[in-house]
């Protein structure tokens, strides 16, 4: 029996009264791939903002390796390895694809640090490496703003895995893609796994089908269930909430 | 033409440093050095707004305070200002016999020199710090900065009895080297000082914005939430670059001041600052020579205006500015950069057309347009 890696347990979180997350609970084992469902307002990306330090629970704990987030700021948590990809890609849009690369996977990222060392070699390969796998090789020197929308996706998700985080976060990675994109970055994200723990956020069922991973079913702020997707899809329950109560 | 590229600033230095003392008058001189000292203060703001996103309205502080510090030194070191009990006569005005405490340590020259960057600096520091710490950004920095801005204004209007009060401080009476300080001859050498420290201004702020401490400044104009997921703390960088724009202000007040005869709580208007932004925004933000040629034009403009038209300039300066935010939003420079001359004569069909839109990096496009993603 291992120790799960990150550990959510019994958190609530409430914007002005309305509960977002209530009693809320999850956890993922090293190396893991999980993927959450749920209809709009389950709470996903809000438990995402608990884990990474952007909004503080009522109630409840996080802990990563035995170490609890709650309190700490966000660069602070994803210096221990938690690794975040918004849902909107969300990169620098006035630097170079390559300068984007660099920044999330400098090790120091002290000012200091920053004023007077180069970059290591090491990672200079790695992040060429990088852009050679997500298709952006021939774009390193062109400003992040004018690439199309997946671009951005490949490049934003490039970035996370840069940060060599052990956790990643992914927030709808395939939205906006097109099929032959999610396919890939379905490739791209099973590959990541084993290494890396991953937990996905999607509405896209073929690609969550692709991933092959353990489904979480989020409802109204807690989790309503969890399996395997053929099982997910089969529960009555998630057909309810997906397609609205059956009438008597 | 590479060539000519990389002389060109030197050349510029040689001209403002050699050719411009020997053709203007000593007025004329005196202007340019003016207009010089300020583009120090316009590459400060250029900095922490143009690069990394922070308008902050309340640079005048940090101007003053560089102006202050040397106006006191000038003060407490001129015998002709000074009155009975050996301090400068217009305390006794205020019945005041007893020079204030924060006045000691500029009778030496050593720490007038260093204080006039050091204190702006320091309330920069912690003005920075706390702003950025409690996480106040956008609109709300400008207000907060400004707010700070009516404080010391306030303050160094009311306090006669410990900085002259609205009066300022007269420089140009005050003597140092046993000449005024407004003789042509010295103005000529701080002309000259001013020609060199702008271009080591220039050095410090290409320093801050090229490599990878410039990225992460632009990444926080950018997108600051995102880089803190990224595990950057941005707190630190903001401060630093706060810190650093607060003394280059410093620095230009100091020179703005001995070559303006005076320094008063009216570099400390709102109105001051502000104009120290309508600089950057005309001369183009985000690069690092707009600021310079944006300082010196509007403040040239300035010159050439009152002098024609007394009442015009506010009038001039207000069109100016909607003028470049509505059609040159990248400033004069950006414009030029950007091939805006071509099209202007493209435009009376002086040159070429060229097929510039969607100008999306025809040059640095790959060869194979489109997808690039293999299916390896």
């Amino acid at each position: 029996m291992t120790t799960p890696l990150l550990e959510i347990d019994d958190v609530s979180v409430s914007f002005d009264g309305f509960f977002a997350l209530t009693d809320f609970s999850l956890r993922l084992m090293p190396g893991e791939l999980r993927s959450v469902i749920g209809p709009n307002g389950a709470g996903k990306t809000t438990f995402l903002d608990v884990i990474t330090g952007k909004v503080k629970p009522l109630k409840g704990s996080v802990t990563f390796r035995g170490e609890t987030l709650v309190g700490l700021s966000e660069h602070k948590i994803s210096q221990l390895g938690i690794g975040r990809k918004f849902q909107t890609p969300r990169v620098f849009e006035n630097l170079e694809v390559i300068r984007n690369l660099e920044l999330a996977a400098s090790p120091s990222k002290g000012p200091f640090a920053l004023l007077t060392q180069g970059i290591p070699s090491r990672v200079r390969d790695e992040v060429q490496r990088l852009l050679d796998y997500v298709g952006l090789g021939p774009y390193a020197k062109v400003q992040a703003g004018s690439l199309s929308h997946g671009q951005k996706q490949w490049l934003a998700i490039a970035m996370l895995v840069a940060q060599s985080p052990q956790v990643l976060l992914l927030d709808e990675p395939v939205a906006g893609l097109t099929d032959e994109e999610t396919v890939r970055t379905a490739e791209l994200i099973k590959s990541l796994a084993g290494d890396h723990t991953v937990l996905v956020i999607e509405h896209d069922m073929e690609f969550i089908r692709d991933l092959n991973a353990s489904v979480t079913v989020l409802h109204q702020g807690s989790v309503l269930t969890e399996g395997s997707l053929d099982e997910v899809q089969n529960d009555p329950r998630v057909i309810e909430v997906y397609l609205g109560q059956a009438e008597d | 033409m590479k060539n000519f590229k990389r002389l060109l600033p030197w050349i510029l230095l040689a001209i403002a440093f050699f050719i411009l003392p020997a053709i203007l008058d000593d007025f004329r001189l005196n202007l340019f050095g003016r207009y010089f000292s300020l583009a120090i203060t316009a590459l400060a703001i250029d900095l922490i707004w143009g690069y990394t996103g922070l308008l902050s309205l309340g640079q005048g502080i940090f101007f003053s305070l560089g102006g202050y510090a040397v106006a006191m030194h000038l003060m407490l070191n001129t015998k002709s200002e000074a009155g009975g009990n050996g301090i400068p006569k217009f305390f006794e005005n205020y019945g005041v016999d007893q020079l204030p405490f924060f006045w000691q340590p500029f009778w030496s020259p050593m720490s007038t020199l260093i204080l006039l960057w050091l204190v702006p600096a320091v309330v920069a520091g912690l003005v920075g710090y706390l702003i950025f710490r409690n996480r106040i950004k956008g609109v709300y920095f400008s207000i907060i900065t400004q707010a700070a801005l009516m404080v010391f204004y306030h303050f160094f209007n009311g306090q006669q009895k410990l900085i002259n009060g609205t009066n300022g401080l007269k420089t140009s009476t005050t003597e140092i080297f046993g000449q005024l300080v407004g003789s042509p001859d010295l103005q000529g050498w701080f002309y000259r000082i001013t020609v060199l420290l702008l271009p080591l201004a220039f050095l410090a702020c290409r320093y801050f914005t090229s490599g990878r401490f410039g990225d992460a400044l632009i990444a926080i104009r950018d997108d600051e939430v995102r880089l803190r997921f990224t595990g950057f703390n941005t707190v630190p960088y903001k401060t630093i670059v706060f810190i650093v724009a607060g003394l280059l202000c410093g620095v230009s007040g100091a020179l703005y001041t001995v070559q303006s005869g005076i320094v008063s709580p009216q570099y400390m208007t709102i109105a001051m600052s502000i104009e120290m932004v309508i600089w950057v925004a005309v001369g183009g933000r985000g690069t690092l020579v707009g600021p310079i040629i944006g300082a010196v034009l509007v403040n040239y403009l300035r010159s050439l205006v009152s002098e024609a038209l007394p009442e015009m300039w506010l009038f001039v300066q207000g069109a100016l500015f909607i003028f470049v935010v509505v059609l040159m939003p990248d400033g004069i420079y950006g414009w030029f950069t950007k091939g805006g001359f071509t099209r202007l004569l493209a435009a009376f069909g002086l040159a070429p057309r060229t097929a510039t839109y969607p100008q999306l990096d025809l040059e640095v496009a790959p060869a194979s347009e489109g997808r690039v993603i293999s299916n390896d």
